[in-house]
């Protein structure tokens, strides 16, 4: 009777130390997150001046300067990604959703579930022998399809899966009303999905904003304004990258301070998504 | 709530499916003869008293008390949802696992209350037959019948004697003995739910409670399960909620009637069958609802 | 049939002229959607075709050598990527060894022991943990854990398991295990998500039915629901593990970018991703980069045949897909 008492005893304790270990993981898991955050908060905003966002990098070992080339590059190489990458995404995911029961629909989605697994920075490899090898130089064209690539897996299947999830009966009094096949997919049921894609899109916008690897060897840095999308450009990752491993005191600032402006945004995209899906799943 | 007579094992039953079949087309009302048991006060096992239950702020079990014979086997009916599954849900504390559920009032167990105690070792002395057969996947037959020694941390000492005793208990050891190493999950439907009723037997509770057990088999296998209920409730005390009416009147000495979270009327099933002393309880029973 | 629409009845002519068009519109729709689906296939196709080509020189000159090769000299032309693949698998191991069991630790968490307010605040949290990129994580390392690592925690490791090839040896703060440690940060999310729908595609049931045996909460997890998520949760770890093969910029930052291979886990080292981050860009001849190139396929082989595997482990548990997220 003893032995089944103790061994009691020692279940429950076993069962109160497993409970304490996974809260304690959950614990040491975002500890992290919040030293990076604080980090990158208390080191970076001593560095976000109006120089920093209005002027351009100094040439090295002089003091000052900013990031606005960089910020600018930026945005236009993630513009250029939505340009390539959105379209192609969600009509690919709209193909998948209607008609993708055949052998060729499960091929495609095979082929995006491949390309999402794929490191960015063999898609870089892949980009450059394909854009810039043939054109002879870096561009804001090369990087912004490579950020596309990377995009492209999240941006279709989201869409695939979103659309998969409205209501048939919409389509239904959609065709009932004799809209044609074509127009209720994308007027009814893409209308309907579209607020879930948009978060979708959302998310993949912010992966790829702070994506450096591709960028070293497709739109490479520019320490100047891009005066074209042919040319290299800078990125606020990739300025990020080169400031920290450099030696200067002041890149290092600088590299803090643009830290700071590349996770607001991603943070903000973040939490904006959330918000949007629980307003979402609340009105309804 | 009269307790007096009980009702005797419900006549020589024959293993013949035609048998059950052609009980089943008499009437349940049908009275048959009985011989008279143990006079008055049968000893009780099990007594709810004034329980509630909520699922967060709906209060689905209203102030139910009830007592549960030693030894005999009480069935629950009721239309659906009246709350007998989270009533017998309560019994052995499973209710609260769900989130967002409590219970109140008072549940004895002899005479242990059974909210003072650890659930973990009130389910060793109440067993629980689901709805659903859930035999461990992952596990062996042989493993699933000592899963509960297993994981209480008991080690019997002939774990294969044990093995094959519940498994004769619940006739299926013919049938299996020759793969005692293959997946619980390669038996039929009645087979896996009998395994299942093994692995409870095999923790020796005190109380067995079935949730609607035979609702999810067919007829012949429903029939060997219910004649399992019938031999097992000379060792343990039974509590099997039902929705088939017949399966109540054919299995338990007392039936007890719910409707929405209340208790109706309870007392010996020939009682309840034939001279219901409610209305609610004549409608019910007569198939004028639910 | 049309004419006799046509002849018959004058005000139908709309109609049948409007179906006309339908058929039309619908065909281009279905044509154009497939058109830009192919293009996804196409991609992918190109994207091997162009990393096999880009390797090919280097395919020709080392042979399967390359993989063995333990040499990487880019004056004398000679490239073997034993010592990268060696880090890469040596820091793989090590950060799943971490991010394992707290992922785990925290999916069970979720599931079956956090309070229903804590739950999405809690996922978001360990979500926002993938969202930070991974240049920021190296910033953060350079300057913040790389000293961490220099000062307190690897002498530390040094005085009590010193006896172990692994903890002895000179150390920078710069090195195999503080990539490893940056990767582990990094692949938590991953597995810990995947392995939370994992969890809770098993049926209820069988948590139950070792619930009214008597077993404790753990118990009836680790007998009633890990026995039966088993092969979906090895698909989140190979999901984590592809993930950590594929992490460039924290480890370039942070793991010293040399190629040597050492037991110590001090020891600066490194991984098939960072090699190519760091010199690429420097590649000027062509064998050099069609070295790199080459890393680059195998990289791109493994992760995919990883990945493939994974989400067929994955989906066999709840027959749920795992779609954009990971």
């Amino acid at each position: 009777m003893n032995g089944i008492r103790s061994s009691y005893v020692y279940r429950r304790a076993v069962d109160r130390a497993v409970r304490a270990a996974c809260v304690l993981a959950a614990i040491v898991a975002l500890v992290p997150l919040f030293l990076v955050l604080y980090y990158v908060t208390v080191r970076g905003i001593g560095g976000l001046n109006w120089a920093f966002f209005t002027e351009l990098p100094k040439p090295v070992g002089e003091a000052g300067g900013g990031a606005a080339n960089a910020i600018v590059g930026s945005i236009q190489l993630v513009g250029l990604a939505c340009l390539f990458g959105i379209p192609l995404g969600v009509l690919a995911g709209v193909f998948l959703a209607e008609f993708g029961q055949s052998f060729f629909g499960r091929m495609v989605r095979f082929a995006a579930d491949v390309m999402a697994g794929v490191p960015s920075v063999t898609i870089g490899i892949f980009i450059y022998a394909l854009v810039v090898l043939p054109t002879k130089q870096f561009s804001a064209y090369a990087g912004g399809l490579a950020l596309a690539v990377i995009m492209l897996p999240t941006v279709t299947r989201t869409t695939e899966e979103l659309l998969k999830l409205v209501p048939e009966a919409l389509r239904e009094a959609a065709l009932g009303l004799g809209v044609p096949q074509w127009r209720t997919t994308l007027w009814v049921m893409l209308r309907t999905a579209a607020p879930g894609v948009a978060t979708g899109i959302m998310l993949a916008v912010a992966r790829v904003a702070g994506e450096t690897a591709p960028l070293l060897f497709t739109s490479f840095n520019n320490r100047f304004w891009a005066r074209g999308l042919n040319e290299p450009i800078s990125s606020l990752p990739v300025q990020i990258y080169t400031y920290a491993v450099s030696p200067y005191e002041d890149w290092h600032r600088q590299a803090w301070a643009a830290a700071l402006v590349l996770v607001s945004l991603v943070l903000f995209l973040n939490v904006a998504a959330r918000v949007l899906v629980r307003n979402r799943v609340r009105s309804r | 709530m009269m307790m007096g007579y009980s009702s005797a094992p419900i006549g020589a039953r024959e293993n013949s499916e035609k048998d059950v079949i052609s009980r089943e087309a008499q009437s349940p009302t049908a009275t048959r003869e009985r011989p008279q048991e143990e006079p008055a006060t049968a000893n009780v096992k099990m007594r709810a008293g004034d329980l509630r239950a909520f699922f967060g702020k709906a209060e689905v079990i209203k102030g139910i008390s009830l007592p549960f014979p030693e030894n005999k086997v009480t069935a629950i009916i009721g239309p659906s949802g009246c709350g007998k599954s989270t009533f017998i849900r309560c019994l052995n504390r499973m209710h609260e696992v769900v989130p967002g559920a409590r219970a109140a009032g008072e549940v004895l167990l002899d005479s242990d209350d059974i909210y003072a105690m650890d659930p973990v070792r009130l389910r060793r002395r109440v067993g629980m037959v689901f709805q659903k057969p859930n035999p461990f996947p992952t596990m062996s037959i042989r493993g699933n019948v000592l899963a509960g020694l297993k994981l209480n941390g008991i080690r019997p000492d002939d774990p294969d004697g044990l093995a094959e005793k519940t498994l004769r208990q619940v006739a299926l050891w013919d049938e299996v003995k020759d793969g005692l190493g293959r997946s619980g999950m390669s038996l039929s439907g009645g087979q896996q739910q009998r395994l299942c009723i093994a692995r409870t037997l095999a923790m020796e509770p005190e109380v067995i409670l079935m949730d609607e057990p035979c609702s999810a088999l067919d007829p012949i296998a429903t029939a060997r399960v219910e004649e399992l209920i019938h031999e097992l409730q000379k060792q343990y005390t039974i509590v099997i909620v039902t929705h088939n009416m017949q399966q109540a009147a054919r299995v338990a000495q007392y039936t007890a009637f719910f409707y929405m979270g209340e208790l109706v009327e309870h007392d010996e099933t020939n009682v309840i069958f034939t001279r219901p002393a409610q209305a609610r309880t004549e409608d019910y029973i007569t198939g004028r609802f639910g | 049939m049309n004419t006799e629409f046509e002849s018959q009845r004058p005000a139908r002519e709309g109609a049948a002229h409007r179906r006309l068009q339908l058929n039309w519109g619908d065909r281009v729709f279905r044509v154009g959607t497939a058109g830009l689906a192919g293009l996804v296939l196409l991609i992918v196709g190109l994207m091997a075709w162009q990393m096999v080509g880009a390797s090919a020189l280097s395919m020709r000159e080392f042979g399967f050598g390359f993989i063995t090769g333990r040499e990487w000299n880019p004056v004398l032309e000679q490239f073997g990527a034993l010592p990268f693949i060696y880090g890469t698998l040596v820091s793989s191991f090590v950060a799943l060894c971490i991010a394992v069991p707290v992922s785990f630790g925290i999916a069970i968490f979720l599931s079956e022991l956090s309070p229903a307010w804590l739950r999405d605040p809690l996922s978001f949290l360990v979500e926002l943990l993938a969202a930070v990129p991974s240049v920021v994580y190296g910033l953060w390392g350079i300057f913040a854990l790389a000293p961490l690592m220099r000062e307190t925690v690897e002498p530390a490791l040094r005085t009590s398991l010193g006896f172990l090839p692994f903890f002895q040896g000179p150390n920078q703060g710069f090195g195999m295990l503080t990539g490893a440690l940056v990767l582990s940060i990094m692949i938590v999310p991953t597995i810990s998500s995947v392995s939370r729908e994992v969890l809770r595609a098993v049926p209820q049931s069988y948590r139950e039915g070792a619930l009214a045996l008597g077993a404790t909460h753990w118990e009836a997890i680790r007998t009633g629901v890990m026995p039966v998520a088993r092969s979906g949760l090895i698909g989140a770890v190979i999901l984590g593990l592809g993930r950590a093969l594929g992490e460039t910029m924290a480890v370039t930052m942070l793991i010293g970018n040399r190629a040597d291979i050492s037991l110590s886990l001090f020891a600066p080292a490194h991984t098939m991703a960072s090699v190519i981050a760091n010199e690429f860009t420097e590649a000027t001849e062509d064998l050099y980069l069609a070295a790199l190139a080459e890393i680059g396929l195998l990289l791109f082989v493994v992760t995919v045949l990883l990945n493939i595997v994974a989400r067929t482990l994955v989906w066999n548990v709840g027959g749920r897909r795992e779609g954009s997220r990971v």
